[in-house]
């Protein structure tokens, strides 16, 4: 029989990224390799960022606002709550169930799952503004909007990054069970083992992990340039 | 082995065997897309109890090792400054990490079941609990650390008599947080055939199952909310200073 | 220390939620196990499976993979062996056949069923065409290959499951589709959509590709208990069913398959795949009693379980116990 070693190795997930495999299943085409890691790669990403994307566009103008004003602190907790205790495996199961399969039905979800974190951390970045500093501010004659662009924003960058950031992580994660609704990523290789093996199943959770920490990294990047200098001695 | 037994003359099925069927006379449960089935729901209820033991059991095992580990590794740290950056970087890595990749890393060494189920969602809870005791601790003003040493405290009644009692409701907020996400991850353990309320939405043809799916959603809330609620009760009783400085 | 009364109902309200998350699982806690119990006497009905104490020092894992009808034939088997007096546990999950075919391998599990179609594609690297259609012909070629490995496999089930292609009575119409062959021409303007191995398996897209020359607009893997919801939800033109398949007879007027008249799927009695050394370790009964209860799966009754499974579902194990109880061999 013709098949690849049923133990796997951090060798042979390597193969597998790289290079194409016998299948374990019989039909004549071979599985796994570079252009098939590149596809799932591209695939995973493409709807990670379309539903941070949304969910920013969405959650961003919202949780600052709200913060700005000092409303529905009740209503951004309780979102933030409840969007940790919502199981993604359900979400998943149902969209494919009720809505359909495919990105266009499972981006828009993704991007729900997280709103959660945003929209509680831009609440919360904008509150623990010191309010003197708001005073002072409005003192020195600033308008309501630069008020909130010069002083407010600022000073929030670093909790609204972490939220953004806790998103990224939501959604990568939920990202990788997206196949069972139709969505090709890198949690094929993981989620269909009979195809790919137990190199493809290895090789998916590594990739996955990878993907996850450099997207981390690349946020915490991008939270060091957009926090000001002031704060960064602060907290260092 | 070559021949099939003989067998005995068994075999025939019971007259009232076979239901009718057809396109109209199907039950809730047999029809896509609807949403919730309360009939079904109703009589099936009991089906979710063993699964639902299951994942509580996973989860407190879960965040109790995940909660000595890291309460370990904060009281080690806050004593040596230079750990912290290098451990908050560690913790971060296993958070963020996916789950289910986690899993399947694991999946050579640890195999299939329960105990890798278990490390993993552990070290998911690593950072969140670390990070609120460090935190916690930081907090103590210095003041009153002063106060206790001229009291005569030695490090370790201060560690344990002063600092820990101020720092448990941010401790408490983290465990908080930990249980939540925990009870709600759980839910792959069904991956990698770890049981869990995760067999109720994906296994046995539940995923196209909405009925099943939303009960067994429903009970992952219902505990993650339960258990929230009552670690915030402790949380508020936790700090009866803070009640007593607002009357 | 007075505690606060908005506190102290907030505390209530915790505690009430908590119980109540209790109550549901110790309520039904327990009755879902994987372990069998062991040594349920057999009844005085004829056929009825009889308990030998001789089995009791052998501990048996059934395997199958995770699909209604897989599970639904692993609980007949764990059931009439555990009548029959073995210990059984259950390993109901397995995901595909290689990892099925592994597990027994490994001793992971005594036994599963396989369709002898698949063990012939899938393992032994047959063509469509080299598959025999006679029943017996098939399990004697998949055993006497099954043998090369220290494997075996039992005496087939009356009824046969195959791979097919499916679509809406609409789409049926709409294009003339009666058999397969219909859709040359046609099918570069429809989707299809399978399960993820199906784009290597000979019995599945590659067979349609290579064998019926057929070409697709676009290939969809989904898992494969959205098989008929895709179809439904029109967003799949056709979807690969199995022939076996409950919504075939119950909702007829939905949903049609195409003839396969190139053969190119063909059909697969399921046989019994374990090692030839647990067999022999596990005795006489141990094939005996799973030809015994198997006897009685005809196409109809193993339509009549899967409908039971996977339209009222039904659980594998409940279904599987009503066909023991029905055919007699419970009593």
């Amino acid at each position: 029989m013709s098949s690849p070693s049923p133990i796997a190795s951090i060798g042979g997930a390597i193969e597998f990224i790289f290079a194409s495999q016998e299948s374990n299943v019989t039909g004549g085409k071979k599985v796994g390799g570079f252009d098939k890691s590149l596809e799932l790669v591209v695939g995973h990403l493409e709807v990670t960022f379309l539903a941070l994307g949304l969910a920013l566009i969405v959650a961003l103008p919202l949780g600052l606002y709200l913060g700005h004003r000092g409303r529905g602190e009740l209503l951004a907790v309780g979102i933030g709550n409840a969007g940790r205790a919502i199981p993604e495996l359900a979400v998943i199961a149902l969209v494919a169930t009720l809505i359909g399969v495919g990105m266009r039905n499972v981006a828009p979800v993704l991007a729900l799952l997280g709103i959660a974190p945003i929209i509680v951390n831009a609440y919360v970045g904008v509150r623990q503004v010191d309010p003197a500093v708001v005073e002072a501010a409005r003192g020195m004659g600033m308008g309501e909007l630069n008020v909130i662009r010069k002083v407010e924003l600022p000073l929030a960058v670093p909790t609204v990054m972490g939220g953004v950031r806790g998103a990224a992580i939501v959604i990568v994660a939920t990202a990788t069970i997206a196949p069972l609704a139709g969505v090709e990523t890198l949690g094929d290789f993981i989620l269909n083992r009979n195809v790919y093996g137990e190199n493809g199943l290895l090789a998916g959770a590594i990739l996955v992990a990878l993907l996850a920490l450099l997207l981390e990294g690349a946020l915490a990047l991008l939270q060091r340039r957009l926090t000001s200098d002031g704060l960064k001695l602060k907290t260092a | 082995m070559s021949s099939p037994a003989l067998l005995a003359a068994a075999g025939q099925v019971g007259e009232g065997f076979f239901h009718e069927r057809s396109s109209e006379s199907l039950p809730c449960q047999a029809k896509a897309g609807e949403v919730f089935c309360w009939d079904w729901a109703r009589e099936n209820i009991d089906r979710y109890g063993a699964p639902t033991l299951q994942h509580l059991e996973i989860v407190l095992l879960s965040v109790l090792i995940g909660f000595v580990v890291a309460f370990a590794l904060a009281l080690f740290a806050h004593r040596t400054r230079w750990l912290q950056p290098p451990l908050l970087a560690a913790t971060g890595v296993l958070y963020t990490i996916p789950s289910i990749a986690f899993f399947f890393l694991l999946l050579p060494l640890t195999g299939f079941g329960r105990d890798t189920a278990i490390i993993v969602l552990a070290a998911y809870t690593l950072q969140i609990i670390y990070r609120n005791t460090i935190l916690g601790l930081d907090n103590v003003p210095a003041s009153v650390k002063d106060a206790a040493r001229g009291m005569g405290y030695t490090p370790r009644q201060i560690l344990w008599r002063v600092e820990l009692p101020l720092a448990i409701p941010e401790i408490i907020a983290g465990l908080r947080v930990a249980v939540v996400s925990t009870i709600a991850i759980a839910t792959l353990a069904v991956l990698i055939s770890a049981g869990g309320l995760g067999t109720q939405i994906y296994g046995s043809g539940n995923l196209t199952f909405p009925t099943s799916i939303i009960i067994a959603a429903a009970i992952v809330i219902l505990m993650a909310l339960a258990f929230d609620l009552v670690l915030l009760s402790l949380q508020r009783l936790a700090t009866p200073w803070r009640r007593a400085a607002l009357r | 220390m007075r505690i606060d009364q908005t506190r102290a109902r907030v505390l209530l309200a915790a505690l009430a939620a908590l119980a109540l998350a209790l109550g549901v699982a110790a309520c039904g806690g327990g009755n879902d196990n994987s372990t069998s119990e062991s040594g349920e006497g057999g009844g005085e009905a004829a056929g009825a499976i009889k308990s030998n104490p001789k089995n009791s020092s052998v501990s048996l894992t059934i395997g199958s993979k995770n699909f209604p009808e897989q599970e639904i034939l692993g609980e007949i088997y764990a059931q009439a062996l555990s009548a029959a007096g073995y210990k059984v546990k259950t390993a109901l999950n397995l995901g595909s056949e290689t990892v099925a075919l592994k597990a027994v391998k490994t001793g992971q599990i005594s036994g599963y069923p396989e369709y002898a179609s698949t063990a012939l594609t899938s393992f032994f690297g047959l063509e469509p065409e080299e598959v025999s259609s006679d029943a017996t012909e098939a399990w004697e070629q998949a055993k006497a290959e099954f043998e090369k490995e220290g494997l075996t496999a039992f005496a087939p089930t009356p009824f046969a499951s195959a791979n097919a292609v499916g679509t809406t009575t609409q789409t049926a119409k709409k294009y003339g589709l009666e058999t397969v062959s219909d859709l040359k021409g046609v099918s570069q303007k429809l989707s299809l959509y399978g399960s993820p191995e199906c784009r290597q398996r000979i019995d599945c897209l590659a067979g349609l590709e290579k064998l019926y020359g057929l070409k697709f607009k676009s290939f969809n893997p989904v898992d494969i208990g959205l098989r008929y919801t895709v179809l439904e939800k029109g967003q799949a033109d056709l979807s690969i069913l199995f022939t076996t398949d409950p919504q075939l007879s119950a909702e007829k007027d939905k949903f049609v398959i195409l003839e396969d008249d190139q053969h190119v799927f063909p059909a697969g009695n399921v046989i019994f795949v374990t090692k030839k050394a647990v067999a022999e370790e596990a005795g006489p009964d141990y094939e005996k009693t799973i030809l015994q209860v198997q006897e009685g799966l005809n196409l109809k009754v193993m339509q009549e379980l899967d409908a039971r499974v996977e339209l009222e579902k039904e659980t594998p194990k409940a279904a599987a116990r009503a066909y023991l109880e029905s055919a007699g061999y419970l009593g």
